[in-house]
């Protein structure tokens, strides 16, 4: 691993405001927008006497990955393959694999400060309970990111042009954001809907948060889900990520 | 020992060989060039000398090392512009230097070099607003960045203006006389004759010659260009008789021969015989553009 190219890679990220935007600001904004209604700082019998804004920390941390893993991420990489960028690059002491890995810790270290800002802003704005369980929290948060970048290679693997990317990526986005919660949290899905849900990347991720947040170790059902993701999206990545 | 050795390379595209044969060694300290017509399989070669392709047959040694088994090394030592890739788009002039100077043990120092290549204004500028001319010389710079052995150059001058086409001529001239060797990839006939000390014309996959610019241009059939206005018609018959005769052509009243010394001396011979006046008589040697035309036409018949 060269630093030389993740500085690099980190400066050019400040540089790009959309990216820096949704993946780092959007979310928190939606949990701001979320908390100034006042019926969403009520607390419901439905969603285990939890207010709203309380369930939607966790759906705010996950939207920050989906965002920078499934829309930026994949952008970023196949343009780089698409513009030659990674040959220049093979042809110097310093492997084309650096690139790519420099580009996973800016997008997933972007979508844990994301992470960590929507639970500070929730914390200190509405009163949210920081996680119970904070080691299962960083564990479940951890695999959520390596399943979002896993998820966000996969795209780029399969995408010859960065137009497929965008269109891939957004195919993939909005199941996801779903599963994840953001139109309905998972708390407030019903059962079986829930079940099916916990089987996705983003549903076992955003389950395991809740348990860990309301101070259980997250369900090992779950943490398994989401282990078994990120092996299989790691693979196939692997297997049919083209370097030029 | 060369520092290139390219022995028997091969490589195919999907059934299809675009190279099919190729064999050259380069020497320390040399300019050698790859000429050849477009799809003729000059960057698929030189592509394989950077480690960028694994070939299918025969082997390719840079400084004794195989470019893909050994590719760190020898990506230490050979510097690469490639004829088509791009930067970061947000990436500036100066970063790229600085970048591309930390992949190598011990790389030129970029200031001067970015002086050397007319890129100091544009230090501060992002790759994607540089003009062509512009990043073909920030590539050239980031070939020369690690203070390589080897430098290969694929379409240097492509892009470039009359004046930048010349500064960078000398630029790689002054690189050689520092004992760096150059294997230089063009179509620019020009680029060739006035920068090579060897050239490998390749067509089809193949090396169709080999030589020095002067003795390519001494053994293609049309080495001397023979043109004149007779004063009095000649009968074609006498003509298509001369000695070593490439070709003929008649353009409005004017005859233009190519051929040898031979050639001409037998010409001067019949316009004696008929005593017949050649106007505007002009033998010049044929370029190595006529050399290179000659050359993969042979190959393509």
């Amino acid at each position: 691993m060269s630093t030389a190219v993740l500085k690099t890679e980190i400066r050019l990220f400040r540089r790009e405001p959309g990216a820096l935007f949704w993946i780092l600001l959007f979310p928190t904004l939606l949990l701001v927008i979320l908390g100034s209604i006042p019926s969403f700082r009520d607390h419901h019998g439905d969603l285990g006497g939890l207010r709203t804004i309380d369930v939607y920390v966790p759906v705010a941390v996950l939207l920050g990955m989906i965002v920078g893993g499934l829309q930026s991420m994949p952008q970023t990489l196949t343009g780089y393959r698409e513009r030659g960028i990674l040959r220049r690059m093979a042809t110097t002491p310093v492997r084309p694999s650096t690139l790519l890995s420099a580009q996973m810790l800016v997008y997933g270290g972007a979508a844990l400060a994301s992470a960590l800002l929507s639970l500070a802003v929730g914390r200190l704005g509405f009163d949210v309970r920081l996680p119970k369980q904070p080691f299962g929290y960083v564990l479940a948060l951890l695999l959520a990111v390596l399943v979002a970048l896993a998820l966000g290679s996969v795209v780029s693997a399969l995408s010859r042009t960065t137009k497929i990317a965008g269109a891939i990526g957004s195919a993939v986005f909005f199941p996801s954001m779903f599963c994840a919660g953001v139109w309905l949290p998972t708390q407030a899905m019903p059962h079986l809907m829930a079940r099916i849900v916990g089987y996705t990347p983003f549903g076992a991720a955003a389950q395991a948060l809740n348990q860990a947040a309301a101070g259980h170790w997250p369900g090992w059902g779950h943490l398994g889900v989401l282990a078994m993701w990120i092996l299989l999206l790691t693979g196939a990545a692997s297997r049919w990520f083209r370097w030029e | 020992m060369p520092v290139i050795e390219v022995t028997e390379l091969r490589k195919s595209y999907d059934g299809r060989p675009v190279v099919d044969g190729v064999s050259f060694a380069v020497e320390e300290g040399e300019i050698f060039g790859i000429l050849g017509p477009n799809g003729a399989g000059k960057t698929t070669t030189v592509e394989c000398v950077e480690g960028l392709r694994v070939p299918d047959a025969g082997h390719v040694r840079v400084t004794g090392l195989d470019p893909v088994a050994d590719h760190a090394r020898v990506a230490r030592v050979l510097g690469a512009q490639l004829q088509e890739s791009e930067l970061q788009a947000k990436l500036t002039v100066r970063e790229a230097l600085e970048l591309y100077a930390s992949f190598y043990p011990s790389p030129l120092d970029w200031a001067p070099l970015a002086e050397r290549l007319g890129l100091t204004a544009k230090l501060t500028t992002r790759f994607a607003k540089l003009s062509g001319g512009q990043k073909q010389r920030l590539f050239i710079a980031l070939a020369l960045i690690g203070n390589p052995r080897v430098v290969v150059l694929d379409e240097l001058t492509t892009g470039l203006d009359p004046r930048a086409r010349r500064d960078t001529w000398q630029l790689i001239e002054d690189v050689r006389a520092g004992g760096v060797t150059v294997l230089l990839v063009t179509h620019f006939m020009e680029e060739a004759q006035r920068l090579c000390d060897r050239i490998a014309v390749i067509d089809k996959g193949r090396v169709a010659a080999l030589d020095t610019p002067a003795g390519l241009i001494r053994r293609s059939a049309g080495a001397t260009v023979i043109s004149f206005t007779p004063s009095a018609p000649l009968d074609d018959r006498d003509l298509n008789a001369l000695p070593a005769l490439a070709s003929i052509e008649h353009k409005d009243g004017r005859i233009t021969l190519s051929g040898t010394d031979e050639t001409v001396n037998a010409v001067i011979t019949l316009l004696a015989r008929h005593r017949i006046t050649a106007h505007q008589l002009r033998v010049v040697d044929a370029t190595l553009d006529d050399a290179f035309l000659d050359l993969t036409k042979e190959a393509t018949a």
